[in-house]
């Protein structure tokens, strides 16, 4: 079955999307980047869109996505995947054009390119992972570390006077003119991962209708660098950090109206 | 044919205009940049010439943004180009390096200005080693052409986008405030192709075929060092086969200038009021920077008594003119970092070149 054909019997239930790639990832255990990863794929597989696809990976943890996802792929320096990806699509408008970025990538070095991509109307969608931290190179504070929270570069707890807040790029985003679509959600829950792909679909149609930029940011877990069991992560995200990053839809456009 | 017979119209336009008419001819239709002088006329120009025609222009926030613009639409399979002065070059050599490391076709234009940072807006040559050198991290070069005449604005700018797509490459022209703000006659000759228009690894969604993946990581066992030692294959092959360079004046001349761009074409005409005193003086130009003309400029090392080698700067392509040739007593300097070098200066020179060397001019006042 799928999502415009009629439904027969027996049918299948669940299984693994077309465009995910059956290997054994490099994520740590705990850590959310895979249930992105299936988010994305079953979202590319729901609206067919697998062959007109081209994926612009980030610098981080995610860097390896072109392992998993099974779609065409171009790399980008760190923080310029909206830059890339702008270049993609204004090459290619009728191809369906995604950055997937962390928290570093997307909102310490390429806070400019995101912007600005957002800001033009970009017609592209950006799946954006926070995890509060730089997972790749082990643990240091990122712009979305919570206060307090001690990173291999905060070790004694990150400290407005010195670093700065939290920044919020989900309301952030939602504040500027081009962007069509920014929501926030968690993938802690399975109703929360069912609102998750609910968001990830609108993004996609968002791009799909041409209405313009589409951003979706995940709270995402790193076990690892956290020095948490996986389930005390979950309740981490559960609790502190959704408290500071509340989950909702901050913008949400009905049809390409800025003209 | 006659250029009346071939009804080809000669055009009088800035240097920077030519380069815009080159790269059209040659199939270009994406354009990014960012405002920075010397250069804007050729944004403006492609602001007003792309979109009617079906192409893209698009001002980026930053250099650093547009290079990235031209990193994407590259990887998609489209001629595209950029120009920039300098302080702009610099922000894109963190993606000119993706760029050589991806193995992505792409031209770019440094009208360059006075450095180092914020500089001045005088003519310069300053930016010759972060031009041939690889400017940005990892060791890799790139084509450099270095026009010295309208005309070669036009066509190096066609033959550039040739060579970055033959090799899969960055190419840049590297010129000048002078060359590009200057008005003179130019030959809008036909773009002929020289490669194809094939490119099988562009990205264009995986429809019909194998998805492709365009990246410079390669983490494993010795993956890079083997993506690194065909890189090298590519610059080697380029020093093969793609040198270009001018014999100006060089029928019995002992006395060589080597200059390139504004240098050279100011060499030129000191070098006319030389050979009119009777100084045996020619100049072997340099048309790609990089690759070198070093067995070139070797010959002519061993054949001439003095090697004077001009640049608007304090000495750069000096050190490639040394690497070239064993011959280092015979080689002089003349450099002016931030200023045009006068006729009156070079010819000064070659005057005392050619009374040192013996060579003195066969009429003198």
């Amino acid at each position: 079955m799928n999502h415009k054909g009629k439904e027969t019997f027996p049918r299948e239930v669940f299984s693994r999307p077309r465009s995910l790639i059956d290997v054994r990832s490099h994520y740590c255990p705990g850590c959310h980047h895979g249930i992105a990863h299936r988010i994305l794929a079953e979202t590319i597989d729901r609206f067919d869109v697998r062959e007109k696809t081209v994926g612009v990976a980030p610098v981080g943890c995610a860097v390896l996505m072109y392992d998993y996802i099974d779609v065409d792929f171009t790399e980008a320096p760190h923080g310029r995947a909206p830059a890339v990806a702008t270049g993609v699509k204004r090459a290619h408008p009728d191809r369906f054009v995604f950055t997937y970025q962390g928290d570093g990538d997307l909102a310490a070095i390429g806070t400019s390119e995101i912007i600005h991509a957002a800001n033009r109307g970009e017609n592209i969608t950006v799946l954006f992972i926070n995890n509060t931290t730089y997972g790749m190179t082990g643990g240091q504070m990122a712009p979305t570390t919570m206060l307090g929270q001690k990173t291999a570069t905060s070790p004694y707890g990150r400290e407005f006077r010195n670093d700065g807040y939290p920044i919020k790029v989900a309301e952030l985003l939602a504040t500027i003119e081009g962007t069509a679509y920014s929501a926030r959600v968690a993938t802690s829950t399975p109703a929360q991962i069912r609102k998750a792909k609910e968001a990830v679909r609108k993004a996609f149609d968002m791009q799909i209708r041409e209405v313009g930029f589409s951003l979706v940011e995940f709270l995402s877990t790193c076990p690892t660098n956290w020095g948490m069991k996986p389930l005390d992560a979950q309740k981490r995200v559960l609790g502190e950090i959704s408290g500071y990053f509340p989950l909702g839809v901050y913008k949400e456009r009905k049809q390409a109206d800025f003209v | 044919m006659t250029l009346a017979a071939s009804g080809i119209r000669r055009e009088l336009m800035k240097g920077n205009e030519a380069i815009c008419v080159g790269a059209i001819a040659a199939g270009c239709r994406f354009y990014y940049g960012y405002p920075i002088t010397p250069q804007n006329d050729i944004p403006e120009y492609m602001a007003a010439h792309l979109p009617p025609i079906g192409g893209m222009f698009l001002q980026a926030e930053s250099e650093v943004a547009t290079i990235n613009f031209l990193l994407g639409t590259s990887a998609a399979g489209k001629r595209v180009m950029t120009s920039s002065s300098g302080p702009g070059i610099s922000l894109m050599q963190e993606g000119l390096s993706y760029m050589a490391g991806m193995e992505l076709p792409a031209v770019i234009v440094n009208i360059s200005r006075s450095g180092p940072g914020l500089g001045g807006i005088a003519p310069s040559q300053g930016d010759y080693f972060q031009a041939v050198k690889g400017g940005g991290h990892g060791g890799y070069r790139m084509p450099v052409l270095a026009p010295h005449s309208v005309q070669e604005m036009y066509s190096l700018t066609m033959r550039a986008f040739d060579l970055s797509d033959k090799y899969r490459n960055p190419a840049m022209i590297l010129g000048d405030a002078v060359i590009g703000q200057m008005k003179e006659p130019f030959v809008p000759t036909p773009y002929l192709p020289a490669v194809s228009a094939e490119k099988p690894w562009a990205l264009t969604g995986c429809a019909g075929r194998e998805r492709r993946i365009v990246k410079s990581l390669y983490l494993k066992d010795d993956e890079i060092e083997v993506h690194n030692w065909k890189l090298h294959r590519k610059y080697a092959a380029m020093q093969e086969e793609e040198v270009l360079y001018e014999s100006y004046c060089m029928d019995g001349a002992r006395v060589v200038i080597v200059a390139f761009g504004t240098a050279a074409r100011v060499s030129k005409t000191a070098i006319q009021v030389a050979r009119r005193e009777g100084i045996p003086v020619g100049m072997l130009r340099p048309v790609t920077l990089f690759p070198f003309p070093s067995r070139e400029v070797n010959e002519a090392a061993g054949a001439a008594d003095a090697i004077l080698v001009i640049e608007m700067n304090t000495g750069q392509m000096l050190e490639d003119v040394r690497m070239s040739t064993r011959h280092h007593d015979r080689i002089r300097f003349l450099g002016k970092p931030c200023a045009i070098p006068a006729p009156e200066e070079i010819l000064q020179e070659i005057r005392r070149l050619a009374g040192e060397i013996g060579a003195r001019p066969v009429r003198v006042r």
